[in-house]
């Protein structure tokens, strides 16, 4: 290597690594930085008799939505609140007795089963029980 | 007084050269012929484009970025704040008046064959154009923090999520996190007013450079006869300054019978409302991904949906190549019959946006 080939591999390293040390920074200035939040598993969705048969509630579980639902045979079921489609918070629709993703359409029945609609896969139950006042929800292990 | 102009005048134009950009601009010949009437499109959207920056640094005043202010600081502008009504509904209704005449630019554009050689590179420039104008206005749908635009969010940076391999790590750029939260307005205001500002500044540059140093291109077959020349300066302008006077008297009439709505604050742990729709330049989208199967040939149908919009994209881009009889001025009726059929697909897919229940 000759002095001039050495000079400009020299200047021109330099050049990359100052574009490096500004880009670096900035990239991961950029980037989200991960939040680590608990991870909740277990939750009071409601209290006993707070409601009434064929009527839902949508809870919060950690950082997302879920629904439970008091069916119209008595029966409490939970599911995570958020669409398999395209992340919409679903609803209880009372009168068809189904649930409804009120975005695109999409129909799951009370066991989470797509009926209807764009969802390519079932919405994620959880498990009820009562606790003294409280209905509690869990995710399924 | 007159002297004094002179004098100012002279002092200016030793200096900036102003009587060289005079005479260019006198020189300029812009072609008129039948289909002349299309080529103020693309001066009403660089005006409108102006409104939305004029406008949007007034917005700038009151409006605070953040989960807890931004719903109230829109209620405070639409309320409170003198003219603040007419202001935010002037940077809403002209944004959507923008990208409608971006899109009538676009097709008319293509329909006319703009895109030939030489101009492929004014073409790609105003394609890119168009899609920071749709982020534009995705990131500026969210900034109210109505329940509206939190769900239109989601599901928009969902679609984005979908993307195979990469789809999760851009969602999560964009949201700033797993989902929409604080930390999206934060991005959402950043891209808003920030990043995609700079992109246009120097995207329309380009565009419009290209368009000075090319001058508008002649549509293919119209014979030499049919084809005048009139002066860039005063002609052209002075009917591009009247097209602009009548898209400003339509903005005002608007702002006044139809004042922007603030909506409901957005909740993200509450259900979402029925008949919820995005922007009406997202519905073909929307509508396509509702009506989709959820599985097609053991594929998911969002995602062959979306990697259809996405490959649909990547060949209107690349259009000005992909037309190799128009490369070398002669007809092309399949690109035009394909351009039809896109079109009527979006006119359609709109339609039944807010027909279908």
């Amino acid at each position: 290597m000759n002095r001039r080939k050495f000079i400009d591999f020299f200047l021109g390293g330099s050049l990359v690594g100052t574009i490096i040390a500004f880009l670096y920074p900035t990239i991961r200035y950029i980037l989200p930085t991960k939040q680590t939040e608990p991870v909740v598993k277990k939750i009071t969705a409601a209290k006993v008799g707070e409601l009434a048969p064929n009527t839902s509630k949508i809870f919060k579980f950690g950082t997302s939505p879920g629904i439970l639902i008091f069916t119209p045979d008595g029966e409490l079921k939970a599911f995570s609140g958020i669409c398999t489609h395209l992340t919409c918070t679903v609803i209880y629709e009372s009168d068809t007795g189904t649930i409804l993703c009120p975005c695109h359409n999409g129909r799951f029945d009370l066991n989470g089963n797509v009926i209807s609609g764009p969802p390519p896969t079932p919405l994620e139950p959880y498990n009820v029980e009562i606790s003294g006042e409280d209905i509690i929800v869990s995710k399924k292990s | 007084m007159k002297k004094l102009l002179q004098n100012i005048y002279s002092y200016l134009d030793s200096r900036f050269m102003l009587s060289g950009l005079m005479e260019f601009a006198k020189k300029k010949k812009v072609p008129e012929h039948k289909h002349s009437f299309w080529y103020y499109f693309g001066g009403i959207c660089l005006f409108l484009f102006i409104l939305q920056v004029l406008t949007g640094i007034l917005l700038l005043l009151y409006y605070t970025p953040s989960v807890d202010a931004a719903h109230e600081s829109i209620k405070y502008i639409m309320s409170q704040v003198k003219f603040g009504w007419l202001i935010r509904s002037v940077h809403s209704w002209s944004a959507n008046i923008l990208i409608g005449a971006i899109f009538i630019h676009m097709f008319s554009a293509f329909f006319l064959k703009a895109y030939r050689p030489p101009r492929e590179l004014t073409w790609i420039t105003g394609f890119f154009l168009l899609l920071i104008f749709l982020a534009f206005g995705f990131s500026g749908y969210l900034l109210p923090w109505n329940e509206l635009s939190f769900f239109a969010t989601q599901v928009g940076t969902d679609i984005a999520g979908t993307i195979p391999l990469i789809g999760k790590h851009i969602k999560t750029f964009i949201l700033g996190g797993p989902e929409v939260s604080g930390a999206t307005i934060s991005r959402f205001f950043w891209l808003h007013i920030g990043i995609l500002p700079l992109l246009t500044v120097i995207i329309l540059g380009i565009h419009v450079l290209l368009v000075q140093v090319l001058g508008m291109s002649k549509p293919i077959g119209i014979p030499e006869s049919e084809v005048k020349e009139v002066p860039f300066f005063p002609n052209f302008i002075l009917k591009d300054s009247l097209g602009w006077m009548i898209i400003l008297a339509l903005i005002g009439v608007l702002c006044v019978f139809f004042p922007w709505e603030t909506g409901q604050k957005a909740d993200p742990f509450a259900a979402t409302p029925l008949g919820i729709k995005p922007e009406w330049y997202f519905t073909f989208m929307f509508t396509t991904l509702k009506i989709v199967p959820s599985h097609i040939f053991s594929v998911e149908g969002e995602v062959l949906a979306i990697f259809a919009f996405i490959i649909g994209g990547i060949l209107l881009m690349l259009v000005p190549f992909l037309d190799r009889n128009a490369a070398k001025e002669r007809r092309s009726p399949v690109f035009s019959l394909i351009g039809w059929i896109v079109v009527l697909y979006i006119l359609v897919m709109t339609a039944l946006t807010y027909l279908l229940p």
